[in-house]
């Protein structure tokens, strides 16, 4: 492929079709690269751009977020504390018509006048044109928004929910997924198959189909406004159920034969030689748990009404619907939230996407 | 199943044999228990103990509710409380599906139910589409030799963890009015501000593209995959018969890749037809409905109107539509198992 390209002259249009059809392989820097790489650095701006915007956005002062046009660094005007002042005041850099510029702070502003005060010199008050004058501006990272939404709202609460469904959830998948895939791997009895398909029929039950009904028996169970109704009814994924037994189907039998000769119970073989060996099928669904959990939220929006069960994503949401206008605090909100999970992605990408690739769940 | 990729990385490692000591004392405790059993119910029974957690819990909050959502759909009350409800037969559903004019949902018995229903079917047409062109255009550069490739693979994938919130707040900000950042660059470039989320067709519009930026990078995977279970070998035997590029993709990749497209496909389908929290936290379904789906539908039906019994008919319907849908998924997986077994 790599000959006929090069003999043949390169066209745009010919291009394409050498950009769709290569392979990987070792080849020259030609047109198609260009165009792969022109497609990639574009769709890493579209796919991370907007996080950034907001996490940088998330530093600016609430006078930086109401500025048009935004910058894109956090900046903030630089100010001052003058001798006979109680606020610390801005500073400008005005020009004069001789030409001259002084670096001034400004007392207060009528119209188009600005009143202004040499730091050094701080009785001499100095009348300026706004359009002299440009602030002295500087790149901050504020944190004052994060420090005010974490005492003004109860995010700590909201955090802790969240933490306490995350992990909870996740031990108690688990568990009863790696137990129930035990059962279906390793043992004849009687409705196997049965159970086996109807786990995996729930597969196509989406919460949304049975948000009635469900909550109907979440309030006889008594869940309504306690973690554990959003804990219990989620943690017997099929998805669970079903790559651990694959994965545990690969596990001879003739281990498990072995301990039972040594004297060992059922329950003895299934958590010191199944569940150790099964680590890495765990591992995958440890990882998916704790991002279905930490996302979830029609279902928690259901169950949870008292604030102060809210998690995480709940929590977010009440906020903007309550402060449409105060975006510092949600603008922080929002990056503590997403926070975990990309920490999370940045340490274990590679075995986040090749568990999605080869699992095919989500 | 990846080929134990966890097990190499030492922290996790670390962290299973550490969650392991601290359950063992637990675990040690069920056996107690659990040796008296296995000698009255015998070695091969203990597989029902083990199902059995599971399976209380599938049965009580899924399969329970599965079969309760039939009565509440054929029921009316504004009570949740099964005794409190009035059997109506098929009254619920008739009212949902009666229009004088299909085509046009003002003329239904229950318009919101139809003006969902049909902005539903209008959004999973065009995201299918979105989804699957950009996962497809995705996937082919992914595939080719490329420096940097995992980190790419993990900027395409980044947004599908983020939660919906999270999402539609990044987007709230970017699409804001006054000074969101679409709108500064429109200026820079000459135009005008545009009140997106005002306006019922940009509303709309952006819903779409948002959909896509955040869920394209799970199928982008999926395709990945696909395309790289296709063998060198028929490339190379191509280019000897002379195949060119066009040729190659048109005869070769996109035929061997058609069984994964089919996946992706009726995934993507399934999934848009359940859109709900992002668009939900974005825009509310507004303005007016321009972007009321029908998740969203029945949700304020049974929370905020209290009118279960109209509710559930609606996710009867749902889940009608949801179960054609999952037939076609799995017609498509034979399909693809079919597939590889022919080409190894």
């Amino acid at each position: 492929m790599d000959n006929a390209l090069s003999r043949e002259p390169v066209t745009p249009a010919r291009g394409i079709l050498a950009f769709l059809t290569r392979l990987r392989g070792g080849q020259r820097f030609s047109f198609t690269d260009t165009l792969t790489y022109a497609y990639l650095i574009l769709g890493t701006i579209v796919m991370f751009g907007p996080v950034v915007w907001l996490a940088m956005s998330s530093f600016k002062t609430p006078q930086a977020l109401a500025e048009f046009p935004p910058s894109f660094l956090p900046q903030r005007t630089e100010t001052i504390v003058v001798e006979g002042h109680d606020r610390p005041l801005e500073l400008y850099t005005v020009r004069f018509e001789s030409g001259q510029t002084r670096q001034l702070a400004q007392i207060s502003r009528v119209g188009i006048v600005a009143r202004m005060v040499d730091p050094a010199v701080p009785n001499e008050v100095i009348e300026v044109n706004i359009n002299q004058r440009t602030p002295v501006r500087s790149v901050v990272f504020g944190f004052e928004n994060y420090t005010g939404a974490i005492e003004r709202f109860p995010f700590l609460t909201y955090l802790r929910n969240s933490v306490v469904v995350t992990v909870i959830s996740t031990i108690i998948t688990l568990l009863i997924n790696s137990m129930a895939a035990f059962g279906l791997s390793k043992y004849q009895f009687r409705g196997r198959n049965l159970i086996f398909f109807v786990i995996l029929s729930t597969l196509m039950v989406p919460v949304s189909v049975i948000l009635i009904p469900a909550f109907l028996v979440i309030a006889e169970v008594g869940w309504i406004n306690s973690l554990w109704g959003i804990i219990i009814p989620g943690a017997a994924t099929p998805t669970g159920v079903f790559l651990l037994r694959q994965y545990m189907l690969t596990i001879p039998d003739e281990l498990l034969d072995s301990a039972r000769v040594d004297g060992a119970s059922e329950w003895r073989i299934y958590w010191q030689v199944v569940l150790p060996l099964a680590g890495p099928a765990l591992a995958v669904l440890a990882i998916f748990s704790v991002m279905w959990r930490w996302n979830d939220f029609l279902w928690p929006l259901i169950v949870l009404s008292r604030s102060e069960l809210f998690t995480l994503q709940v929590g977010l949401n009440a906020f903007q619907g309550e402060l449409n206008t105060q975006w510092n605090y949600i603008l922080a909100m929002t990056v503590l939230t997403l926070l975990p999970i990309t920490v999370v992605f940045a340490l274990l990408q590679r075995y986040i996407t090749t568990g999605i690739a080869t699992t095919g769940m989500k | 199943m990846p080929d134990s990729p966890c097990l190499e990385n030492p922290m996790l490692r670390k962290l299973q044999a550490l969650a392991l000591q601290l359950i063992d004392p637990l675990l040690s405790l069920a056996e107690l228990i659990l040796i008296p059993i296995q000698r009255v119910i015998g070695t091969n029974r203990m597989g029902y103990i083990f199902v059995l957690p599971n399976l209380v819990i599938f049965g009580v909050f899924i399969l329970l509710p599965m079969l309760l959502n039939f009565y509440f759909g054929f029921t009316r009350g504004d009570s949740i409380l099964p005794e409190n409800r009035d059997w109506v037969g098929n009254q619920n559903l008739a009212t949902l599906l009666t229009c004088e004019d299909y085509l046009n949902y003002r003329t239904c018995e229950e318009d919101l139910f139809w003006r969902s229903a049909g902005n539903t079917a209008t959004y999973v047409v065009f995201e299918v589409m979105g989804v699957v062109l950009f996962s497809l255009i995705t996937a082919l550069s992914l595939n080719q030799k490329v420096r940097g490739r995992g980190f790419f693979r993990g900027v395409f994938f980044y947004p599908v963890l983020l939660s919906p919130v999270v999402v539609a707040l990044i987007w709230k900000w970017i699409l804001q009015h006054q000074n969101g950042v679409i709108n500064s660059i429109l200026v820079a470039l000459g135009g005008e501000k545009i009140p997106f989320l005002v306006d019922p067709n940009w509303s709309f519009f952006w819903v779409v593209v948002i959909g896509i930026w955040a869920q394209m990078g799970f199928y982008t995977l999926i395709l990945l995959a696909g395309l790289q279970a296709i063998p060198n070998e028929y490339y190379e035997a191509a280019a000897i018969d002379g195949a060119n590029p066009w040729a190659k993709f048109w005869y070769l990749t996109l035929p061997l890749l058609m069984p994964t497209m089919t996946v992706v496909l009726v995934l993507s389908l399934i999934r848009a037809v359940q859109v709900f929290d992002t668009v939900f936290v974005l825009t509310g379904g507004g303005p007016g409905t321009a972007t009321l789906y029908i998740i969203q539908y029945i949700y304020q039906k049974a929370f905020d109107l209290r009118e279960y019994g109209m509710a559930a008919s609606a996710s009867l319907v749902l889940a009608v539509v949801l179960f054609a849908l999952t037939m076609m998924q799995l017609l498509a997986r034979r399909r693809e198992n079919t597939g590889l077994e022919t080409h190894g």
